[in-house]
């Protein structure tokens, strides 16, 4: 286990699309929070997926607290530069950043990784702040781009370090590669479900984790484990109970729907047993720390849902 | 949304009349086992060539259809691999894995003047960045290469698997921004200062780009931008080629022998993003042709009897256990009883939210098809012919 999880001040999450990231990543906000920790979510995608776990309402790049000791904020590209340069760069022609910004967004689009850089710089810039004291957090948590793409902009500060050869953003860039490097401050998280892809994704992604970046990897979250039914001997027991004789004894004893609710623990008992040997697999394959979030038979998505994974997550880690 | 005629809509019907099906969807909802499927009762109920594309590097796909690796060229699926599915094909299937950065390249030698252009712009350490790293580029080059092979007239029916991208309806928007990129005052902009009087040179600053640079410079040095910009001088020697081509995918897209199928399954977070899409391609005049909601719960869990039963299982397992004949240990019968009866309700949680999720769906083409989740994972060609059945019922 990972006990100091916590106490990093960069946690960033990321996983297969549809794993619940995000559910994990507010999940480890909220634990964070219950444990006196304030806290930063950043939204990457901005697609407003944590502001939903929330129930936040729409969320923009200005850091809004949400719950006590909980801000978010969602990530504009084109509004961290305008931090950017209002901050760093005393430029006299600040009226006309509206085409500038276009043209600015352009490069973008075009230079590999500026768009990336602009990203992860907004967020080793709050992680900064909130080192030094000056920000309103103690912890930054990322629900980061999917596994993916979450090496480009993780790396962009090495990439970028790389080509541009000299001018500020060559000297941004590397107390950014120190932060996102220092196991003390950030732990990168991937978030799996005990499926094929999903653990293809996470076993890939952390050799290249290991091969092409300097982030230290955290842990893994295998989320929506189905619980195992039985033991051994009740699986034969419930066999015998679904067998034919049985079977219609129990029928007239109980009711006609007796057939479906077996069907039904047969569906789940496969449905564990084909999730079973890709969890083996991750397990042979990642030597991380491993925590486990049962798949949650709720109705709720929202705040409640987000407060069922964070207690979860708080058992896993021992807290 | 141009309402078909007939009544009798279904997902056959489009795979029958259609050229190109368009499968999206937002990551992890089955999109590329969906898309097979449908490659799968193509082939085997209608006939003709059918081809799959597929951007999922998953290994186990190209297992299940006994393909030997797919690749950026197309592969047949071989009759065997059917036979053993039990399945006897009528027409062939094919597969074809895209590899965005050959096709990149392909892409490039073919638009070039020439070919020490076309080395020059394959070299720049830029080049990388922008078809890898850059994400869009799958999706411009994915449309791209649909274009391509439709062209070739080899197929009577091809199914893309879109690629899984942060806002899943970019790919639609990437020929059109990849015409408007190369098109764009911005990039003549960007590289005017560097082309005076026809040549290439140190660079000219004119009043417009003066402010531009100033700010530029000094964020990420001249250098930098002139990397850039000899970059795009070379890239810009394929202009015509390109916004030519993106117009023509572009139309493509909006043919009437294209639709778009959406798959999603019934979580809240996906279906959103489904629906989201389902509005979009209306709202963009495109062909709307089907919604797949994948992985459903069964409807047994929705029976009155099974409710009724799994609830006396859970409080009262022991009575019900005493009164079994030929079973020595109640009490293990009776704790495997509650077990049952706990999960059939769990499950009935989720299967019912999935019941209310699907009421509420408000962009329903005239295709919507169910298909059950499987205990088993698909692995082979005979599991996806099961999807295959659910999404063409006999």
């Amino acid at each position: 286990m990972e006990p100091n999880l916590l106490d990093r001040r960069l946690l960033v999450v990321t996983g297969k699309g549809g794993v619940g990231k995000s559910t994990v990543a507010a999940g480890l906000a909220l634990v964070a929070s219950q444990h006196g920790k304030r806290v930063l979510v950043v939204d990457v995608d901005a697609k407003g997926t944590i502001a939903d776990r929330f129930e936040a309402g729409t969320i923009g790049f200005k850091p809004r607290e949400v719950l006590p000791g909980i801000s978010l904020m969602a990530m504009d590209t084109e509004a961290s530069l305008a931090e950017y340069i209002r901050l760093n760069l005393k430029v006299p022609i600040i009226g006309r950043l509206g085409p500038l910004a276009r043209a600015l967004d352009f490069v973008a689009t075009a230079a590999p990784g500026v768009r990336e850089i602009l990203t992860i710089g907004k967020i080793c810039w709050e992680v900064r702040e909130s080192i030094e004291g000056r920000a309103d957090w103690d912890l930054v948590i990322v629900d980061a781009a999917a596994t993916g793409h979450v090496v480009a902009q993780l790396g962009a500060a090495d990439a970028i370090g790389e080509l541009v050869a000299v001018g500020p953003v060559r000297g941004q860039t590397e107390w950014m590669s120190e932060l996102l490097s220092d196991p003390a401050v950030t732990a990168l998280n991937i978030v799996t479900t005990p499926e094929e892809m999903p653990v293809e994704e996470t076993i890939d992604l952390v050799g290249r984790a290991r091969a092409e970046l300097k982030v230290p990897l955290g842990v893994v979250i295998v989320n929506r484990v189905l619980p195992e039914l039985f033991t051994r001997d009740d699986e034969a027991m419930f066999e015998t109970l679904a067998d034919a004789p049985v079977l219609d004894q129990l029928a007239s004893a109980v009711g006609p729907g007796v057939p479906a609710v077996m069907d039904a623990a047969r569906l789940a008992v496969a449905m564990r047993r084909s999730r079973l040997e890709h969890l083996n697999r991750l397990r042979d394959e990642v030597d991380l720390p491993t925590l486990y979030l049962p798949y949650l038979f709720a109705r709720s998505q929202g705040r409640r849902e987000t407060a069922m994974v964070a207690h979860a997550l708080a058992g896993e880690m021992g807290l | 949304m141009t309402a078909p005629a007939h009544a009798a809509a279904s997902l056959e019907r489009l795979l029958a009349t259609k050229e190109i099906i368009i499968i999206c969807g937002s990551g992890g909802v089955g999109k590329t086992s969906v898309a097979a499927a449908a490659g799968i009762a193509a082939a085997t109920r209608l006939g003709g060539k059918v081809l799959v594309v597929t951007v999922d590097p998953a290994k186990r796909l190209a297992d299940a259809l006994g393909v030997d690796g797919i690749g950026n060229v197309e592969r047949r699926v071989p009759d065997a691999a059917f036979r053993k599915a039990g399945i006897e094909p009528r027409g062939e299937l094919y597969a074809a894995m895209l590899d965005t950065k050959q096709s990149w390249d392909a892409l490039v030698m073919r638009h070039a003047p020439d070919e020490a252009t076309a080395r020059q712009i394959l070299d720049n350490r830029l080049y990388d960045g922008l078809t890898s790293r850059f994400v869009q580029s799958h999706d411009y080059v994915a449309m791209e290469r649909l274009f391509e092979i439709h062209q070739t007239g080899k197929y009577d029916l091809i199914i893309v698997d879109t690629p899984p991208t942060r806002n899943a309806l970019d790919f639609l928007d990437a020929p059109a921004r990849m015409a408007e990129f190369f098109g764009g005052r911005l990039l003549r902009w960007l590289t005017a200062p560097y082309r005076v009087g026809g040549r290439r040179g140190a660079r000219i600053l004119n009043v417009a780009s003066r402010p531009f640079y100033q700010v530029a410079d000094r964020l990420i040095g001249s250098q930098f931008l002139q990397d850039i910009a000899e970059f795009f001088l070379n890239f810009q020697s394929m202009y015509d080629g390109f916004v030519e081509r993106s117009r023509a995918v572009e139309q493509l897209l909006r043919d009437k022998r294209t639709t778009f199928g959406v798959v999603t399954t019934l979580e809240d977070a996906p279906l959103r993003e489904g629906e989201r899409f389902c509005e979009e391609l209306v709202k963009r005049n495109y062909h709307l042709g089907a919604l797949v909601l994948n992985k459903t719960l069964p409807q047994d869990l929705f029976s009155r009897d099974g409710a009724a039963a799994a609830k006396q299982f859970c409080t009262d397992s022991s009575s019900v256990a005493a009164t079994l004949s030929g079973i020595a240990d109640t009490e293990g019968a009776a704790r495997v009883l509650a077990t049952i009866g706990g999960s059939f309700e769990n499950f009935a949680v989720v299967a019912h939210r999935e019941n209310e999720l699907r009421q509420e769906l408000t962009h329903q083409p005239d295709v919507v098809v169910d298909v059950p989740t499987f205990a088993d994972e698909i692995a082979d060609l005979g599991g996806l012919a099961r999807i295959a059945g659910y999404l063409m019922p006999s």
